[in-house]
């Protein structure tokens, strides 16, 4: 059946999931980039979700999500077997894929998923593909494995220094940078403030830098414009014109505020949602 | 009843939900008629041998002959006949600009109202809601047999969409209509509010209604994204209708307008609609609830949304407009409706700048007072700027209605497809085929943002002409 979950694995239990999911239709057409907009259940809202790995094969899409609010702890209560109510994709532009040279995808969080995708298409058109991610401790990395697949190199940092370089993924970016002059293009995928700070850190190296946008969307297909983002001072709008864009041109600062547009609602979603929970149990 | 009588006999009024009332729930605001008020009004119609309001009809419902039928006190034939060529009678009985169509046309119109066409069409489809058979749609007393070869498929399940699938399925062919979000309707689901078209009890049945002519409804399907017009060739179809409406929302090009609080007309109106966010937290998808709202644009579209920041509670809403209220190009009615409700007009007024808090927030707009120029080419007087008179409103919510630009989506995904000098689909005029051979288009793809109407005339073309290529008799 379409959009059922065939594999649900736990990557970080109770923040994070991996679920394989078998879209025929999807898997089909998607390249790295592209995303879907989903909705768990009737009275559900939409959501997007960036695809983190496709096999047109077996006709299944990956997609890694963090428990952030009531619509990913929703779907966190699905499991194997159970399908998700609406599944639209692949939506967006796919990743502008140059060949030739070395590039460098840093990821980090739930984003590093994300970024799988993309470090595989570069991989995948013979670009030498070299891999930064980072979280803030060991367990909560995520695709070390996967990356390692196909990555000559996997660069590893955590805020605690339980694994790999102490520290930020930019300081193993900079380094690199400055030793390594093959660098044709750096793919960053994370939290926005990482995102911004990835973008500082390559503009004195004047390294193009892509960046995936998460922003706030309800279509997906270009009608709302909720996910309008200023890049080079013009609004464009993530779901059809991205969501790629040059992270040099991004107003980060703008794109904070808007993702934190709903958040007391959000918050009483969440609420709102538990105490329900609560009430079933009882 | 002799005919002098009949010219002075005053129109039927509608009976509303009182404003008061109205303004605080999404129940339907013109209540419709009663049978007898139908028939006193269907009373009215002179008969005319050369009927004009049939020509002002885009998709040319036998007006003269539903109300003759209709005034004998025949409700299901007079159903018959506007379902001849009308498939979605009860959505055009009420959103429809009757007063500029077919009512404009009205030869009762020129000395005194013309007969309500609109509110008969909709007591008459609202009588047989509740019977979808295939009998009273095609006056047969079965369904017609449906070909599987004779395959034809929709992008977008708007009204232009639903009209072609109507008219080629209550003619034997297999349809299947593609639709990108999660519900069927486009437009009459996630654009017209609830209080002007309920979804459940009007849109949905029209829907079901065709489903019963075994259209086929195939939801989360982007066109140009999820499958390419040539994947459905290649699956058999033999000609394809792409009603993908306008998309792109317009915004107004002033600083702040990424402030938290500024809406388009499409996204505020798609929480609220489709997502059912007026039901928030009952339903998952959000919206910011505004205290003193500001919509921006004249049209339909701005009253919608007006009046739905109205429901959810707004203590007081502007419609700022550059030019005055009689030069809004929403209906007449809807205005009315709506200043009823509270909403105020702020006339001759013009945004330049939004202003926000620390956190990004909106607070105000800056407006700039306007007078009426010179006529233009056109023949309109064109507002310009009073200098040095600008002047805030608070706001801490703001919705953008000034239009859209085409939707890229599919466009940019079918090269081939020859685009008119505004980006829009080119489309022949009387048979809706676009630059690929056996790809039609219509609607607010090919024209720009209009209405629901000349869109499902667009779709009645495209429809007879498939018809005709597919070897069926008219």
């Amino acid at each position: 059946m379409a959009n059922t979950i065939l594999k649900k694995e736990r990557l970080i239990p109770g923040q994070t999931s991996k679920l394989v999911i078998h879209a025929p239709h999807i898997a089909a057409k998607a390249k790295p980039g592209n995303f879907v907009i989903l909705r768990v259940n009737e009275k559900g809202e939409r959501i997007p979700l960036t695809i983190a790995d496709t096999d047109k094969e077996h006709g299944t899409i990956t997609i890694v999500y963090l428990v952030l609010g009531k619509s990913t702890a929703l779907l966190e209560e699905l499991n194997e077997g159970d399908a998700i109510l609406d599944l639209c994709g692949p939506l967006g532009k796919a990743t502008h894929i140059r060949t030739g040279g070395t590039i460098i995808c840093v990821g980090g969080g739930t984003g590093i998923a994300a970024m799988h995708h993309i470090a595989k298409g570069h991989h995948e058109a013979g670009n030498h593909v070299v891999a930064i991610i980072g979280a803030r401790s060991k367990d909560l990395l995520l695709f070390e494995k996967e990356l390692k697949s196909f990555c000559p190199e996997v660069l590893i940092s955590t805020d605690d220094g339980s694994y790999g370089h102490k520290g930020l993924v930019t300081e193993l970016l900079k380094d690199r940078l400055e030793k390594d002059t093959t660098v044709t293009e750096v793919v960053a995928v994370g939290p926005v403030p990482m995102m911004a700070a990835v973008a500082r850190t390559t503009e004195p190296f004047g390294v193009y830098t892509t960046v995936s946008l998460n922003s706030i969307m309800v279509d997906g297909v270009g009608m709302c414009g909720a996910c309008r983002v200023t890049v080079g001072g013009e609004t464009r709008f993530a779901c059809v014109d991205g969501p790629e864009f040059d992270g040099h041109k991004v107003d980060f600062a703008e794109l904070r505020q808007r993702l934190a547009a709903f958040s007391p609602m959000e918050k009483q979603s969440y609420e709102h949602h538990c105490r329900c929970k609560c009430n079933d149990k009882k | 009843m002799t005919k002098s009588r009949k010219e002075t006999a005053p129109r039927v009024p509608m009976p509303n939900q009182p404003a008061d009332e109205r303004r605080r729930n999404f129940d339907e605001v013109a209540l419709g008629y009663t049978r007898e008020m139908a028939m006193q009004e269907a009373q009215r119609c002179l008969q005319c041998k050369k009927p004009k309001c049939v020509k002002g009809c885009p998709v040319e419902v036998p007006i003269p002959q539903f109300i003759a039928e209709l005034a004998k006190g025949d409700v299901e034939k007079a159903y018959q006949v506007i379902k001849s060529t009308n498939s979605l009678p009860a959505v055009c009985g009420r959103v429809c600009p009757q007063e500029i169509q077919c009512e404009g046309a009205c030869i009762l119109g020129v000395k005194a109202e013309p007969v309500a066409i609109g509110r008969l069409e909709r007591f008459v489809a609202d009588e047989y809601m509740h019977m979808d058979a295939c009998d009273l749609i095609t006056a047969k007393p079965e369904c017609p047999l449906i070909d599987e070869e004779k395959k034809v498929a929709c992008i977008g399940s708007g009204p232009s969409s639903l009209t072609v699938a109507g008219y080629l399925a209550s003619r034997g062919c297999k349809v299947t209509v593609f639709e990108a979000l999660h519900e069927v309707g486009g437009v009459l689901v996630y654009g017209i509010p609830e209080f002007r078209l309920p979804k459940e009890k009007i849109v949905a049945k029209e829907v079901n209604a065709l489903r019963e002519l075994e259209v086929e409804f195939v939801t989360n399907f982007v066109g140009g994204k999820t499958f390419s017009i040539q994947d459905l060739f290649d699956q058999g179809y033999k000609a394809v209708f792409i009603g993908v409406g306008a998309g792109l929302p317009k915004f107004l090009r002033i600083p702040g307008e990424n402030f938290n609080g500024v809406f388009s007309a499409n996204e505020y109106l798609t929480r609220v609609n489709l997502g059912r966010a007026y039901d928030f937290p009952n339903y998952d998808t959000p919206i910011i609830r505004g205290r003193k709202v500001t919509v921006y644009g004249g049209g339909n579209v701005a009253m919608d949304a007006a009046r739905t920041a109205q429901r959810l509670g707004a203590e007081s809403v502007h419609i700022v407009y550059r030019r005055t209220a009689d030069a809004m190009p929403a209906r007449h009615e809807e205005i009315e409706h709506a200043v009823e409700e509270g909403i105020h007009l702020e006339v001759l007024a013009n945004p330049v700048e939004f202003r926000g808090d620390e956190r990004g927030c909106l607070t105000s707009v800056l407006l700039q007072r306007m007078e009426l120029g010179e006529p233009d080419a056109s023949g309109r007087r064109s507002p310009k700027p009073i200098p040095g008179n600008t002047y805030e409103l608070e706001t801490d919510l703001a919705v953008i209605a000034v239009g859209t630009n085409p939707n890229p989506v599919l466009l940019e995904n079918e090269p081939d497809l020859k685009l008119n000098k505004w980006g829009y689909i080119q489309a022949d005029e009387t048979t809706g085929e676009t630059s690929i051979p056996n790809v039609f288009a219509g609607g607010d793809i090919v024209t720009g943002a209009a209405t629901v109407i000349l869109a499902m005339g667009a779709g009645r073309r495209a429809a007879r002409e498939i018809a005709r290529r597919l070897g069926i008799p008219e």
